[in-house]
């Protein structure tokens, strides 16, 4: 089985966020970068598919140069090898055209899955497994825990809101937008890393592949969110900071 | 091209899933025609429901092969009915199932869907639409391009009770679909074993946030919770790493809760937990980031270090309680 695993490289959760000088993006001096969290469970999940039932896990990622890293680290985890598209400009493509570039270099593999996170950290749209299978004229379905293979056919587990799931049957190939939590991530060890450098990492170029950025709604203004809720901020010392809560608990809250 | 379109969202039990009504509010407050769909069998109480309010028209789109929820089948009946009445704006609960067809409906269209809305502008002739980025560090403002506009909106944002009552024509439409273009067959919803705490029922809740760190460290949030004499809840990832058992997750696909008291240690309040829990009575955040989404429901706050917070919460506790 042909696995094809999208992964994004997003600035590392515990950044501090400042938007840039033109308002357009965040300031990028010093961010560190890791890759995007249900994007490692998608990975996990198609190396686990790939030592059940055997083929081949190839990454996917587009990004520019720096993306690289993300790369070798889904090829030292297990990732057989990977498809580069280099882009310095992601922020130019909406959703759609960013998914038409995916499709296009996902088209030329014919895998017979396709597996992505359910959300970026970053952009958040939540949207590119689906677009990514629409545009592929593939069935898919998101949000997904559990992932069973059988003759021609999956069954996942899907999450509902409120604490219900749900199994869907559906043909493959298909697409798959997996949840965080699915399964437990491996690290990559010494020899994972050390194969890495000898494992393929095409790159290649959106005009390659035939797409374009389209600006059928892209990111116009990037600012701190206007607070609306006045907290009371408790001063001081931990120990004062903790006095003046236990205080507000016990006479306000009535908690105590 | 005209007015605005919102889909309303039918629960499995044949409800209306209540993001609908927010939805349907923002529609209301942009001063446009609206009208709202429900797709599914028997949806007729569903629409009734949506028809006391102040619309157009209410369509409800009955097909047998919209018995169960499908991707496939709610992106083709949604399709079908669009391109009959060509709104210029369609509106989406950002629910789950939303998530699930949505943007594939806008791109079978060949349009972009702007998702997790939390504000909408009219600038001129054009919208501009708000939504969080990075977990909502940052917000961001996008303007559609013109033509067809899609959008679904955040849980939250919008309030149901601002809804103009009135009544509304229901039309029954029996969209064109086919057997053979729904892919997905979806099993019957089910719930993991029997949840053995029900955090809702609880009048204090500590909660503890990936800013725990490591999972022995989750001693002092029981400790915390021992004194206060409070129940031990979690954000996801504390959920994911296995260190708290999934009855404990608070949040859109956990539990929602309404505590007297939510005392959050190192969460960083993504819309998602937040959901599950801005409706507490008291909310007090511990996070070491001023900038946390998390202190805009906060009633107390205190930026610093857990680590060095919680044990001298610990220590206070005790003594207001002895
Ligand atoms: C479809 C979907 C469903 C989801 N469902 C849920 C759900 O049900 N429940 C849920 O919780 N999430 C859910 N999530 C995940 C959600 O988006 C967030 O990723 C998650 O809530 C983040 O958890 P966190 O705040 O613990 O971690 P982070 O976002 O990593 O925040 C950690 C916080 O700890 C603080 N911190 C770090 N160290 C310290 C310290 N020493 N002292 C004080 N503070 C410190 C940091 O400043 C930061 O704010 C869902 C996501 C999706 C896409
Ligand atoms: N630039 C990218 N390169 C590879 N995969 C991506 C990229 N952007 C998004 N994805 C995939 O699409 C998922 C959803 O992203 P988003 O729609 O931005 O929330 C991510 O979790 C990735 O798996």
């Amino acid at each position: 089985m042909k696995i094809l695993v999208a992964l994004k490289q997003v600035p590392a959760r515990d950044s501090l966020f400042k938007v840039d000088a033109a308002g357009r993006w965040i300031d990028t001096a010093d961010l560190s970068y890791e890759i995007n969290e249900p994007d490692a469970y998608a990975l996990e999940s198609g190396l686990r598919l790939k030592e059940q039932h055997g083929g081949e896990v190839v990454a996917l990622c587009a990004g520019p140069e720096g993306a690289a890293s993300a790369i070798r680290e889904a090829l030292a985890k297990g990732a057989d090898r990977a498809i580069h598209i280099q882009d310095d400009n992601l922020l130019a493509y909406d959703s759609l055209s960013l998914g038409r570039m995916l499709a296009a270099a996902a088209r030329a593999e014919a895998p017979d899955l396709i597996l992505t996170g359910l959300q970026s950290d970053d952009i958040g749209s939540g949207q590119t497994g689906v677009i990514l299978a629409e545009v592929l004229g593939l069935p898919h379905a998101t949000i997904i825990m559990d992932i069973e293979v059988h003759d021609g056919a999956l069954r996942v587990k899907r999450e509902l809101e409120d604490g219900w799931f749900q199994h869907v049957a559906l043909p493959r190939p298909a697409v798959l937008t997996v949840q965080s939590g699915s399964s437990k991530l491996r690290y990559a060890t010494l020899m994972g890393i050390k194969k890495a450098k000898t494992k393929e990492i095409k790159v290649v170029s959106a005009p390659e592949l035939g797409v374009a950025p389209e600006a059928g709604a892209v990111l116009e203004r990037l600012s701190l969110p206007e607070r609306t809720k006045r907290t009371v901020l408790l001063e001081g010392t931990p120990e004062q900071q903790a006095a003046a809560l236990v205080e507000k608990l016990k006479h306000e809250v009535r908690a105590l | 091209m005209s007015g605005i379109l919102v889909v309303a969202e039918l629960t499995a039990q044949g409800g209306l899933h209540k993001l609908s009504l927010e939805t349907l509010a923002a529609a209301q407050a942009m001063d446009a025609p609206v009208s709202a769909v429900v797709f599914g069998q028997n949806a007729g109480e569903a629409a009734a429901r949506l028809a006391r309010y102040r619309l157009e028209k209410v369509f409800a789109l009955d097909h047998e092969l919209l018995a169960q929820y499908t991707a496939d089948g709610a992106t083709a009946a949604l399709d079908w009915l669009i391109e009959r009445v060509q709104p210029e704006l369609v509106l989406f609960p950002h629910t789950y199932q939303a998530r699930d067809y949505a943007p594939k409906l806008a791109t079978r269209r060949g349009r972009v869907l702007v998702s997790d809305v939390i504000a909408i502008q009219k600038q001129a002739q054009a919208i501009v639409l708000r939504r969080q980025l990075f977990q909502g560090k940052l917000a961001g403002d996008y303007r559609p391009a013109p033509g067809m506009v899609f959008a679904s909106l955040q849980a939250g944002a919008w309030r149901a009770d601002a809804l103009i009552p009135g009544e509304t024509p229901i039309e029954t439409l029996t969209p064109e679909l086919a057997a053979a273009e729904i892919r997905q067959q979806p099993e019957a919803p089910f719930r993991e074993s029997s949840r053995e705490v029900d955090l809702s029922a609880a009048p204090l809740i500590v909660a503890v946030g990936r800013g725990i760190k490591e999972e022995s460290n989750l001693e002092l949030a029981r400790e915390l919770a021992g004194v206060l004499g409070a129940e031990l809840a979690a954000s996801r990832p504390v959920c994911d790493n296995g260190w708290l058992p999934m009855e404990r997750q608070v949040g859109s696909s956990g539990q929602t809760v309404a505590p007297k008291l939510y005392l959050a240690l190192g969460i960083s309040g993504a819309i998602q937990h937040l959901v599950g829990m801005k409706g507490s009575q008291c909310i007090v955040a511990i996070n070491k980031d001023p900038d946390a989404p998390i202190f805009e429901v906060a009633d107390y706050g205190i930026v610093g270090d857990l680590f060095e917070v919680v044990p001298a919460l610990i220590a206070e506790a005790a003594k207001a309680k002895s």
